[in-house]
């Protein structure tokens, strides 16, 4: 095996010279620019997508709580739908597929539909987190809000909800730092993240090594950087009295 | 104040309750008592609605509570209820858990919903736990938050579910002498116990169930004098025999 | 609105395009499966054999695999496997070593997780009889963890289904890639891409109800 080649990230993308800043200048941008860039859309599709997820994912998980029998069909249906099809798939139907059949789609940006098909499937996990969080309250609690005159929807507001969400923190978190990770499949329909980046300078500058591990380093610390910010939520929500919480 | 006619319930095939039928007029206390599983936290549950029925109809206040047109909401926001697990609301402080009902629910401005939490905490004593969450509570203390949560909402009568079943034996007293206090000033009162002594002390009927079925409904006298089923009979000698 | 037209859905195109990769998908699901629980057993008992010289390591390997995304760990093998063997390899044979060595990850922290659910008073009872460490853990504990985790394990492995599709970083022929090249050759791939979600829900879906099936059956066991 050959030695190391860092200064691969610095040499520009067109010229192949190595700029002295390291960063592109007059046009050009090295490969650094790009890596730099490609985290960017590698976190935007991540953020957006989770709060796509977060949204549609709590909706159907509480709809899947409700006496409603029509409404847990909705919420399990959706659930199982975008549970059980491969996400590259779903990547695929959302670009190919759903702008075909549905014309008025056709001109959106490929990234909003990868944030969409990202959403959507991460949505059905996190339904199942958000369902199991509020069916772990015992079922007193729900009666206890219906029997001080809290209609269905505020006894889901202020009691239900506060604690099911504190409960299911660390599942979150996790499906958080999977979103990251599974945010590398819009490598397929030519999104210019992280993984896409690795696949194209690997094949331009063939320091393929070098460029993993820059961009497996930076898919570590995004994942760590959410880990830490749902650690520091967790603590600033804990309920006092509660286990593992503050005492008196 | 409260009349029961004719209730039946079914969980799929299997018959909970049996046509019940009892009253509970302004200002009594009514002890429901008998064996676990009679049905008799089923029963307490229909009176508010928290448990559907399939036969029969409740009135609280003139108001049935089997007609789907009712406002639940409404209808409980004026009836009380403690249950066995306390379940006040973990995630907030004593004072929270007295007000959020008064200001979401009755609209009252939340100084208003606060002085009157704080009256009815400083009235069951626990005035200088204001400021603390459930869980750093005793079992008894969480109680009679649960009861000073209950009374908040100036009820017109309340509900007890097995308000001391879940307590350590050394706490019983604690929240019966609350409840006592309270039958004591006229608060019209459905409680689902196996305190007999509170029965004795303070109740004007008692109800005994047995598998769904109420089986006996007389004055707390006569219950305790000479009930007149065998299996009322057996319960007492088993509850009262130590 | 675009018409849709199924019929040149063919037993030949499917036996031509689909079935290939259907074959490869299913090979990959089943190697990484058995391989993959087989190393993930070894690597649970590493790191709950109390040596800081065997924690350590597999510690740092499932959490090496767990932090990187599935596809880069995909193209980290591609690269990697034919530096060390000297050989260029295809893309078939590095998906199955890839998936093998990234699942047993996964299969380690639901076999670290099974063995920690055996009480420690079984492992007393097995040393009690005079076993060994590989009696008691063979005979006793092991098979008490399988049997408690056989519906996460498959639950995985209904995962380990899906994420098969994504050889598609390397150009493996699976399941998925033979509903593309047909796609692509019929010019319908509106068409194809539909019937290969279909086909995957099926799969995945009628799997996890049997897994749902099995823990009810299991339930009542206890």
């Amino acid at each position: 095996m050959s030695t190391w080649d860092w200064q691969v990230f610095c040499k520009e993308t067109t010229s192949g010279d190595v700029a002295p800043s390291c960063f592109g200048s007059g046009g050009d941008i090295t490969y650094l620019d790009w890596l730099l860039s490609a985290w960017g859309w590698t976190l935007s599709v991540s953020v957006l997508a989770l709060l796509v997820a977060l949204l549609l994912g709590s909706l159907m998980g509480i709809l899947r709580t409700t006496p409603h029998r029509g409404l847990v069909l909705l919420g399990n249906a959706w659930t199982e739908l975008f549970r059980n099809i491969p996400l590259l798939v779903q990547i695929f139907l959302w670009y190919h597929v759903v702008p075909a059949l549905i014309p008025p789609l056709r001109g959106v940006p490929s990234f909003i539909l990868v944030v969409m098909g990202l959403g959507l499937f991460t949505s059905a996990r996190i339904s199942e987190q958000v369902r199991a969080g509020i069916q772990s309250l015992a079922g007193g609690q729900r009666m206890a809000g219906l029997a001080m005159g809290f209609t269905l929807p505020q006894t889901y507001r202020h009691v239900l909800l506060p604690m099911a969400y504190r409960i299911i923190i660390p599942p979150l978190t996790s499906e958080s730092m999977n979103i990251i990770k599974n945010s590398s499949v819009a490598f397929a329909v030519s999104i210019s993240e992280l993984t896409l980046f690795a696949l194209q300078a690997q094949e331009e500058t063939s320091r393929g090594i070098e460029v993993y591990l820059a961009v497996s380093g930076l898919y570590f610390i995004s994942a760590f950087a959410i880990n830490r910010a749902a650690l520091f939520i967790e603590n600033r929500v804990r309920v006092p009295g509660m286990i593992g919480g503050g005492g008196h | 104040m409260i009349e029961i006619k004719n209730i039946s319930k079914w969980y799929g095939a299997f018959r909970v309750l049996t046509d019940c039928t009892t009253q509970v007029e302004k200002g009594e206390v009514i002890v429901v008592c008998g064996p676990s599983g009679s049905g008799k936290s089923t029963l307490i549950k229909c009176v508010n609605g928290l448990e559907a029925f399939q036969q029969g109809d409740i009135f609280v206040n003139g108001t049935s509570v089997g007609d789907p047109k009712t406002n639940l909401p409404k209808l409980r926001s004026h009836v009380g209820m403690v249950f066995q697990h306390f379940e006040l609301f973990p995630h907030m402080t004593i004072t929270e858990n007295l007000s959020i009902a008064q200001v979401k629910v009755l609209g009252r401005s939340r100084d208003e919903a606060n002085e009157r939490g704080m009256k009815l905490l400083d009235r069951v004593g626990l005035k200088q736990h204001a400021h603390k969450h459930p869980g750093q509570l005793s079992g008894g203390q969480q109680q009679r938050v649960a009861i000073a949560r209950a009374l908040s909402m100036d009820p017109i009568c309340m509900l007890f579910d097995e308000p001391t079943s879940a307590l350590d034996p050394e706490m019983v007293n604690e929240v019966l002498d609350v409840m006592v206090q309270l039958a004591q000033e006229g608060m019209t009162m459905m409680v689902v116990t196996h305190e007999m002594g509170f029965a004795r002390k303070v109740s004007n009927r008692v109800i005994f169930m047995d598998q769904g079925s109420i089986v006996e409904d007389a004055t707390k006298e006569d219950f305790f004098g000479k009930p007149r089923s065998e299996r009322a009979q057996q319960f007492l000698s088993k509850i009262l025999s130590h | 609105m675009l018409a849709l037209d199924f019929a040149f859905f063919t037993p030949d195109v499917i036996s031509g395009y689909i079935v290939k990769g259907f074959i490869f998908s299913l090979q990959l699901t089943l190697v990484a499966m058995i391989g993959g629980i087989v190393l993930g057993t070894l690597l649970a008992l590493m790191r709950l054999s109390g040596k800081t010289w065997l924690v350590m390591p597999a510690a740092a390997y499932v959490n090496t695999m767990r932090s990187v995304p599935l596809v880069m760990v995909i193209l980290w093998f591609f690269l990697l496997i034919p530096l060390v063997i000297g050989r260029p390899l295809g893309a078939e044979t590095s998906a199955l070593i890839t998936f093998t060595l990234f699942e047993a990850a996964y299969y380690s922290e639901i076999m670290r997780a099974g063995i920690q659910s055996v009480s420690r008073g079984q492992v007393a009872a097995g040393y009690a009889l005079g076993m060994t460490y590989r009696q008691t853990m063979g005979l006793i504990v092991l098979p008490q963890a399988f049997r408690n985790m056989l519906p996460v394990l498959l639950t995985q492995t209904i995962i380990l289904f899906q994420d098969t599709s994504l050889v598609y970083a390397i150009g493996a022929y699976d399941l998925l890639k033979g509903f593309e090249i047909a796609g692509k050759n019929f010019n319908r791939p509106v068409e194809t891409y539909l019937v290969a979600a279909v086909l995957y829900f099926i799969i995945s879906f009628s799997l996890s109800m049997l897994v749902r099936k099995l823990q009810q059956r299991i339930a009542i066991v206890r």
